[in-house]
C-alpha cells in the first residue's frame, strides 16, 4: 500500500490527477470502517488530513477537512447540533464534513442541515479547476456524487448570513453514538421562509417542498398549520424498511420531528 | 530505644472490604495481557471460511488453489479432523467443521494457517468452495411442530382442574441478545514438539474445553493443556468451543504456533447467542390475590445445534412462575433445532425470558385486581419452607424474597421532574425531544435464580493452596473473566490464613483439576467456598503439626511467641493443601419436572423509572434501584460493579439489544448497528443488600452475577407500560412498538 501525505491543496490534486482511482483519505471513519468489513485494503491512499487549505474556515465557507468537533464548537445551531451527533469523541476529532459530503450516505449527519440551507458542494481537480455545485445536483444517489474523477471535495459553502432559525435533530435507538433512522433540519427566516430537510428517509438528503411552501405563508403558524406541515413533511418522506427501522415508523418520526424543529425556530430567539 | 517482640498484623483487604482488584491497574494502563496480545516467535495466523447460507449442502469444496496462495501454510476441512468429528458441550453434535451440509450463517467451513492475516484471507479467499441451497428452517413453531426439538420438558404439579375466578392471559416475547464481550475470540495454539499442543485461549471453562479438544484431536488427554489467558468479558459467550479445536489441528497440521483473533463481525457468529423465547401465560387467582394456578407454553430457539439449550429451557421452565407460591403449575415448554445462529449461555441463562412474561403477567393480575403491584407480589412472595411452585423443592435456605421487596420499595425514587439538560431527555444528544413531551413511569420486577448447577451435576471445584516465603499462592483453573474472582479468593485466603501476601495463579488444565465453568453465578460459592475450607484445613493441619495457635504473616505463634517463621514454615511444611470442593447434591427431575433440583436460589427486585416520548417511542431510562439477595457481602466495589453491570445488560434486552436476522441471516453484526446501552443510556443506580447467610458457601455469600440481569428488563418493561399504558410484550421495546401503537390497547389482561 502506498500513501501520501500532501500538504497542500494543489500537490493533493496533483497527485489524485495522476491517479483518479486512488483512495482518498480524510478522517478516515469511513475508510477504516469499509476495511474493518473486509473490504480490500486500497493500493494508493492520498491522505489529506496535512493539507493546510482544507482546515480553513472561514464565515459560510468551510473546509472540507473541518472535524465535527471543531463545528460542534463553532456558532451554536444546526450545523454544531448535528456535528454533536456524529458518533464518539474520537470520531468528531478526526472526522470531518468533507468526508461526510463526499461519502454521500442517507444518513450522513449533516446533509440535512446542508440541504436545507441550500450551501453549496465546492470542488476542485488538477485539471478542471474549481466547481461550485449545489447540494442538489451533488447528492445523487445512496453513496453517490457528481464528483468526476480527479475531484476532491474542498469546501462546503453555506449562506452567510444563515437563517434567523435552523434547528436540527436526529433519531436513533441509542441516546448517543448512533446512525440515524431519521434526522432533520429546520430552517426559518424573518420573513417566514420555512426550509425543511430529512436525511435517512430517502437516497439522498431530501427537502419536502409543499410542506416549506405551506408553512412559509404562514407568519404566525397555529396548531392547524403545524398538523397539515408535519402531515406534508411524512407524506414527502420515501423511506425504506432495514434492521435500523421500518418504513412506517420512519414515515411517522419524519412529520413529528419536522414539526417540533419548526416550533423551536418559532418559540426560540433568533441564532 | 527497645527492640520490640514482632507482634500480629491487622488484617487489610480481607473478606467485607473493597480490596482492590490485582489486574485493575493494569487493565486500566493498557499493560495488561488479553489473548488477543499473544505472540510466539514463528507463529501463523488462522482465519476461518464460513457459511454464507444459513442452510446448504456444501457440493464442491477445493482447497487447492489457497495452498497455492503464497504465505499458506496449511488449509484444513472436516476430512482433516484425526479424531471426533463433532463436539459440544453437552452433546457432540457440532461439526468442527461443516461436514457437508451447513446448518447456520457463518458456520466453519474451512480454516487456513498464513504466514500473516492477509495471506490467511487471501487463502480463504482461493478455497473454491459451491452450495446447494436449501430451504432454512427459522420458525421455532415450526420447528416443534416436526418435532426438532432439543429437550422438552412439562412441568406438571398440583391439580390439572384447579381454577380460580381471576385470571390474566398473555403472550410475550424476548429478541436474540447477544453477550458482546469486548474481547474478541482469541488464542494462540503451540505444538510441544511431542505431538501434544499448548493452547492458550479465553474461555470459561478450560477443562470442558480441553475434553472436547483431546477428543477431536484424537490423542491423549495429556497431550493437550488448556493455558487460561487474558479474557475480555464472557457473559456467557465463552462457555461453548469456538476456535480452540481449530488452533489446535492448525498448529498440529503445521508444526508451528498459530494464532487466532476473531474480527467483531466474526466474533457475532462465531458464539452463541441468547435464545430469543416466544411465552404464552395463563395466571389464574382468587379474588384477594392468591395464586391459584400458571399455565405456561414456552418456546425458545436454540438455532442449529444443542449447546447449553438443554439447561437453559429447564431454567426457562422451573423459573416460570418466579418467586411466587402456587399450588398448580403446568408448563409446556420445549427448545428447538433451527437453522438460525446457535443459541446458548448468557448471563440469567433462561430466567431472563420467563422473568419479563411472568412479571408482566403479575402486574396484569394487579391491574385486574385493583390491587398494587407490590402488594401482590408480597401476597405471594416464597419464603423459606414453602415449596417451589414448579419443582415442589421445599425452599430450606435463605430466601428474602419479602424483604427484598419491601427494602426496595422503601428507597427513595428519583425527582419528579424530568431532566433539564437536553441530553438527558429521551433521544439524549439527538435533540429530539423536549420536556413537555415527555412521560414518566415507574415499574418494579422481582426474579429469582438458581445458583450453580443443577439437575443432579456433579457440581466442583479444585483448589490449591500454598504456602511460600512471600506469603499465600491460591492455584485455581477458574475462569477470571473480569467479574472479580481474583479478588475475592484473595480476600477469603487472607481472612481464614492471616497473611495479607496472596496470589492467584491461574493453572493450566494438566496442573489443576476443575473449578467448573465461570457461569451460573456460581464461582464465588465453589471456588470462593474451595478456597474457604482448603485454607481452613491447611491452617489447622499448621497449627496442629507446630502445637501453635495463631497464624499470621509473620509465621506460627505459640502463647504470644512466634515460634516458626513464615519462611521457615515453607520449608518445613505442612505448606501446601488441595481439595476438590462440592456443593451439597442435587437431584434430576423427574417425568413432572418434580424434585429438589437446585442448590440455592437468589431474589433480586428491580425499580425501573423511564422517561418516555411516545408520540416518536423514544426512551430514556432515568433510575434503576435494586435490592438484591447476596447472603453477605464479600467486596462491596467488586458487588456494585456486578449490580451496575449486569443492570446495564438488562436495559440493553430492554430497550436497544438485539440480533436481528432475516431468513437466518444476522443483519447487525458490528457495534455500528447491535448497539450496546452508551453512558448516555445508562440510568442511576442506587443498590441494596440483603445479607442472611447462604447455607454453603464462604462466609454466607451468594452468588451475584446474574441476578442484576434477570428482572432490570422486567423492571423497565412495567415502568415503559406504566407510561403508556401500552400492553408491551416484547422485548427490546422498539421506537414502532410506542410511536404506532393502537391507541385504546391497554394493560388489561382477558
Amino acid at each position: 500500500m502506498d500513501c501520501e501525505h500532501p500538504h497542500h491543496l494543489d500537490a493533493a490534486l496533483a497527485a489524485l490527477g495522476d491517479d483518479p482511482a486512488a483512495t482518498v483519505l480524510a478522517g478516515g471513519t469511513d475508510v477504516m470502517v469499509d476495511l474493518s468489513f473486509g473490504q480490500p485494503h486500497p493500493v494508493h491512499v492520498i491522505a489529506l488530513r496535512r493539507v493546510v487549505e482544507s482546515a480553513e474556515w472561514q464565515e459560510g465557507r468551510i473546509g472540507a477537512g473541518v472535524t465535527y468537533r471543531r463545528l460542534e464548537r463553532g456558532p451554536p445551531g444546526a450545523l454544531a447540533q448535528a456535528s454533536r451527533t456524529v458518533g464518539s469523541p474520537q470520531i468528531r476529532n478526526t472526522g470531518t464534513i468533507g468526508g461526510n459530503v463526499a461519502t454521500a450516505s442517507p444518513a450522513g449527519d449533516t446533509l440535512p442541515v446542508i440541504a436545507a440551507c441550500d450551501a453549496a458542494i465546492e470542488v476542485a481537480s488538477r485539471d478542471g479547476g474549481v466547481r461550485v455545485v449545489s447540494w442538489a445536483d451533488f447528492f445523487t444517489g445512496v453513496k453517490q456524487t457528481s464528483l468526476r474523477p480527479g475531484e476532491l471535495v474542498t469546501a462546503i459553502v453555506f449562506p452567510d448570513p444563515m437563517p434567523a432559525h435552523h434547528e436540527f435533530a436526529k433519531i436513533g435507538v441509542r441516546n448517543a453514538m448512533v446512525i440515524s433512522m431519521v434526522s432533520a433540519c429546520v430552517t426559518r427566516s424573518e420573513d417566514g421562509t420555512t426550509r425543511v430537510a430529512l436525511g435517512s428517509v430517502a437516497p439522498t438528503p431530501l427537502r419536502a417542498t409543499a410542506a416549506e411552501e405551506m408553512i412559509s405563508a404562514e407568519t404566525n403558524p397555529g396548531e392547524s398549520a403545524l398538523t397539515e406541515f408535519s402531515r406534508l413533511v411524512s407524506a414527502a418522506v420515501r423511506p425504506i424498511t432495514d434492521h435500523r427501522g421500518t418504513e412506517s415508523y420512519r414515515r411517522h418520526a419524519s412529520g413529528v420531528l419536522a414539526r417540533r424543529l419548526l416550533e423551536r425556530c418559532l418559540r426560540r430567539e433568533p441564532r | 530505644m527497645t527492640v520490640e517482640a514482632p507482634t500480629r498484623t491487622g488484617l487489610a483487604s480481607g473478606v467485607g472490604t473493597s480490596a482492590v482488584r490485582p489486574d485493575g491497574i493494569p487493565k486500566l494502563t493498557g499493560n495488561y495481557a488479553f489473548a488477543s496480545d499473544l505472540m510466539e516467535r514463528g507463529m501463523l495466523w488462522g482465519a476461518t471460511l464460513r457459511s454464507p447460507h444459513p442452510h446448504a449442502n456444501v457440493t464442491r469444496l477445493d482447497i487447492g488453489p489457497a495452498l497455492a496462495v503464497p504465505g499458506v501454510a496449511t488449509v484444513l476441512t472436516i476430512d482433516d479432523v484425526p479424531g471426533s468429528r463433532h463436539y459440544g458441550l453437552e452433546r457432540a453434535d457440532q461439526p468442527v467443521l461443516a461436514d457437508g451440509v451447513a446448518r447456520f450463517w457463518g458456520e466453519p467451513v474451512a480454516v487456513v494457517a498464513a504466514d500473516d492475516l492477509e495471506d490467511a484471507r487471501r487463502g480463504l479467499a482461493a478455497i473454491e468452495v459451491e452450495y446447494q441451497p436449501l430451504d432454512p428452517l427459522i420458525d421455532s413453531e415450526l420447528a416443534v411442530e416436526r418435532g426438532e426439538v432439543f429437550r422438552t420438558i412439562n412441568v406438571r404439579r398440583g391439580d390439572p382442574d384447579a381454577s380460580g375466578p381471576v385470571v390474566v392471559e398473555g403472550y410475550y416475547e424476548v429478541g436474540m441478545q447477544d453477550q458482546a464481550p469486548l474481547g474478541p475470540e482469541s488464542g494462540l495454539a503451540v505444538p510441544d514438539g511431542h505431538g501434544g499442543v499448548d493452547v492458550y485461549v479465553a474461555t470459561q471453562w478450560s477443562h470442558t474445553d480441553h475434553a472436547q479438544i483431546v477428543a477431536c484431536l484424537g490423542v491423549a488427554d495429556d497431550q493437550v493443556r488448556v493455558h487460561p489467558a487474558g479474557i475480555g468479558g464472557a457473559f456467557g459467550a465463552r462457555e461453548d468451543v469456538s476456535l480452540q479445536i481449530h488452533l489446535c489441528l492448525l498448529a498440529q497440521a503445521t508444526g508451528r504456533p498459530v494464532k487466532m483473533v476473531y474480527d467483531r463481525k466474526e466474533s457475532f457468529v462465531g458464539h452463541v447467542h441468547r435464545h430469543p423465547a416466544r411465552m404464552w401465560y395463563r395466571h389464574e387467582a382468587t379474588t384477594a390475590g392468591d395464586l391459584v394456578k400458571v399455565t405456561a407454553r414456552m418456546v425458545l430457539d436454540g438455532g442449529a445445534y444443542t449447546s447449553s439449550s438443554p439447561a437453559v429451557i429447564a431454567n426457562a421452565s422451573y423459573f416460570a412462575v418466579g418467586p411466587y407460591r402456587c399450588d398448580n403449575v403446568f408448563v409446556e415448554s420445549h427448545v428447538t433445532r433451527t437453522n438460525n445462529p446457535p443459541c446458548g449461555a448468557m448471563r440469567g441463562f433462561g430466567a431472563v425470558q420467563a422473568c419479563f412474561a411472568y412479571e408482566a403477567q403479575m402486574d396484569r393480575l394487579a391491574a385486574r385486581l385493583g390491587v398494587d403491584p407490590l402488594q401482590l407480589r408480597l401476597r405471594n412472595a416464597l419464603a423459606p419452607g414453602d415449596a417451589m411452585s414448579t419443582t415442589g423443592q421445599i425452599i430450606t435456605g435463605s430466601l428474602p424474597t419479602a424483604r427484598v421487596i419491601e427494602e426496595l420499595r422503601a428507597m427513595p425514587l428519583p425527582a419528579e421532574a424530568p431532566p433539564t439538560h437536553p441530553f438527558h431527555l429521551p433521544g439524549g444528544t439527538g435533540l429530539t425531544t423536549d420536556p413537555a413531551h415527555v412521560t414518566r413511569g415507574v415499574g418494579y420486577a422481582v426474579s429469582m435464580k438458581n445458583l450453580a448447577f443443577s439437575e443432579g451435576f456433579d457440581d466442583y471445584a479444585e483448589v490449591r493452596v500454598t504456602i511460600t516465603p512471600a506469603g499465600v499462592e491460591v492455584h485455581t483453573a477458574a475462569a477470571e473473566v473480569g467479574q472479580g474472582l481474583v479478588t475475592i479468593c484473595q480476600q477469603i485466603a487472607r481472612t481464614v490464613l492471616g497473611i495479607p501476601q496472596v496470589a492467584v495463579v491461574f493453572d493450566d488444565t494438566a496442573t489443576i483439576g476443575s473449578a467448573g465453568s465461570t457461569s451460573a453465578s456460581r464461582q464465588t460459592q465453589m471456588t470462593g467456598g474451595a478456597v474457604e475450607a482448603v485454607c481452613a484445613e491447611l491452617r489447622q493441619m499448621i497449627l496442629e503439626a507446630h502445637d501453635g495457635d495463631e497464624l499470621d504473616d509473620t509465621g506460627v505463634w505459640r502463647a504470644g511467641e512466634l515460634v516458626v517463621p513464615l519462611d521457615r514454615l515453607a520449608d518445613l511444611g505442612p505448606a501446601t493443601h488441595h481439595l476438590r470442593f462440592r456443593h451439597p447434591p442435587t437431584d434430576t427431575p423427574d417425568e413432572d419436572g418434580q424434585g429438589n433440583l437446585h442448590v440455592d436460589f437468589a431474589i433480586a427486585a428491580h425499580r425501573a423509572v423511564v422517561d418516555v416520548d411516545a408520540e416518536l417511542g423514544l426512551l430514556r431510562v432515568v433510575a434503576v434501584d435494586t435490592v438484591q439477595d447476596v447472603g453477605a457481602v464479600l467486596n462491596p466495589a467488586a458487588l456494585l460493579g456486578q449490580v451496575e453491570g449486569g443492570i446495564m445488560q438488562g436495559v440493553g434486552l430492554a430497550v436497544m439489544e438485539e440480533l436481528i436476522l432475516d431468513g437466518g441471516v444476522i443483519k447487525n453484526a458490528s457495534f455500528t448497528d447491535y448497539l450496546l446501552p452508551t453512558f448516555a443510556d445508562a440510568p442511576a443506580v442506587t443498590a441494596g443488600f440483603v445479607e442472611e447467610a447462604s447455607h454453603f458457601g464462604p462466609f454466607g455469600a451468594k452468588g451475584a452475577g446474574e441476578p442484576p440481569t434477570i428482572s432490570s428488563t422486567a423492571a423497565i418493561a412495567a415502568a415503559i407500560r406504566n407510561a403508556t399504558g401500552l400492553p408491551i410484550t416484547r422485548v427490546p421495546v422498539r421506537p414502532d412498538d410506542i410511536a404506532l401503537a393502537q391507541p385504546g390497547r391497554s394493560i388489561q389482561g382477558t
